[in-house]
């Protein structure tokens, strides 16, 4: 298990760094809505979404009714719904920890799992998984923690340490483009935010772009997974 | 019961970030088979979902005003380039967050 946890640390380090600054800035922000560590703490711990956090802050501080909670929660993580698609069986290797994998599906982890290769020791692979998952929700509360009590203490201008979630998007998109041969699913996805971004603004784009690639991803699965499978059957 | 209001808040936050992430285990996770189309689907959207949170973190930055985007297109170039020359992901990210972090408060501060 020790060995499991530290490949599992190595690969996670990125999401550490992100998570620390992340986290920290929440657990900042409910300190200053008037709630203390405890607070972000347990909503670190239960909600465990960067951007459903801050919502919930604000909602928090305007006394929102629990029924737009939940509509604007809802909404705002609606993007969550496409990454199990991705893991249907191969958190069953997980086993007893398949719900909480469920829970953990974080948009970094979610990308972490998809830079780990499956393993054929299918009990490892669960470990492994598992590992790296429970890793990056024990960063996001130590965020939590160290944010709403140091937050203003902190003297040291963190300012643009959140750029390593997008340096680990990039790095990870590297490894995808390298590993398959149809490049196809790459160009749907950047086509379609930049249409969408453009057609419904910067903030409501996510939703209808991925509705728009998992159509045309559909449409097109034949043909891209002839061509992916080509390239596997070289490399054997 | 107005005490009650943040439990009640966060519990409800939480839930609903969780309905999210369980949907497709409900719809294909149970005990038949997952449908072809599903697994096909499966394996090609990573690429395709890595790419659009790549838009989604630059969604706020305005390449038409203030700076172009500067800071993040040295930066997504410096990480990039690394990675494609050295294929170490935690020296690709460290050097490329260093280098953004020394752009916005340094040079386009």
């Amino acid at each position: 298990m020790k060995v499991i946890f530290k490949k599992a640390f190595k690969k996670t380090m990125p999401v550490l760094f992100g998570y620390l600054f992340l986290s920290s800035a929440i657990g900042l922000l409910f300190y200053n809505a008037g709630y203390n560590v405890i607070w972000a703490f347990f909503a670190g711990l239960f909600v465990y979404a960067g951007s459903g956090e801050m919502l919930l802050v604000s909602l928090l501080t305007c006394g929102a009714p629990l029924a737009t909670i939940a509509f604007l929660t809802l909404l705002i993580n609606s993007r969550h719904a496409f990454y199990g698609l991705s893991f249907i069986e191969r958190f069953k290797n997980t086993k007893k920890a398949y719900p909480y994998m469920i829970f953990a599906l974080t948009d970094e982890t979610y990308s972490i799992l998809c830079s780990i290769p499956e393993r054929n020791n299918k009990d490892e692979d669960g470990k492994v998984m598992f590992a790296a998952a429970f890793l990056d929700h024990v960063y996001w509360m130590c965020g939590a923690v160290l944010g709403s009590l140091l937050g203003q203490t902190l003297s040291f201008n963190w300012t643009g340490v959140d750029f390593a979630m997008t340096a680990l998007f990039v790095v990870i998109f590297i490894e995808q483009w390298k590993s398959f041969k149809s490049h196809l699913p790459v160009f749907i996805g950047i086509g379609s935010s930049i249409v969408c971004v453009s057609a419904f603004g910067s903030s409501n784009f996510i939703l209808p772009s991925l509705i728009i690639t998992v159509s045309l991803l559909m449409i097109f699965k034949n043909k891209i997974c002839i061509k992916n499978e080509g390239k596997l059957q070289e490399a054997s | 019961m107005k005490s009650m209001y943040p439990f009640l808040a966060i519990a409800v936050a939480a839930a609903c970030t969780f309905a999210t992430r369980l949907i497709p285990f409900v719809i294909f996770g149970g005990k038949k088979e997952v449908p072809d189309a599903v697994n096909k689907l499966g394996k090609i959207l990573p690429a395709a979902i890595i790419a659009t949170l790549i838009i989604y973190c630059l969604k706020d930055v305005s390449f038409v005003s203030g700076n172009h985007g500067a800071p993040e297109i040295i930066a997504i170039l410096v990480t990039a380039i690394l990675h494609i020359w050295k294929r170490n992901s935690l020296l690709s990210i460290g050097c490329g967050t260093v280098c953004y972090m020394f752009l916005v408060q340094h040079v386009f501060a």
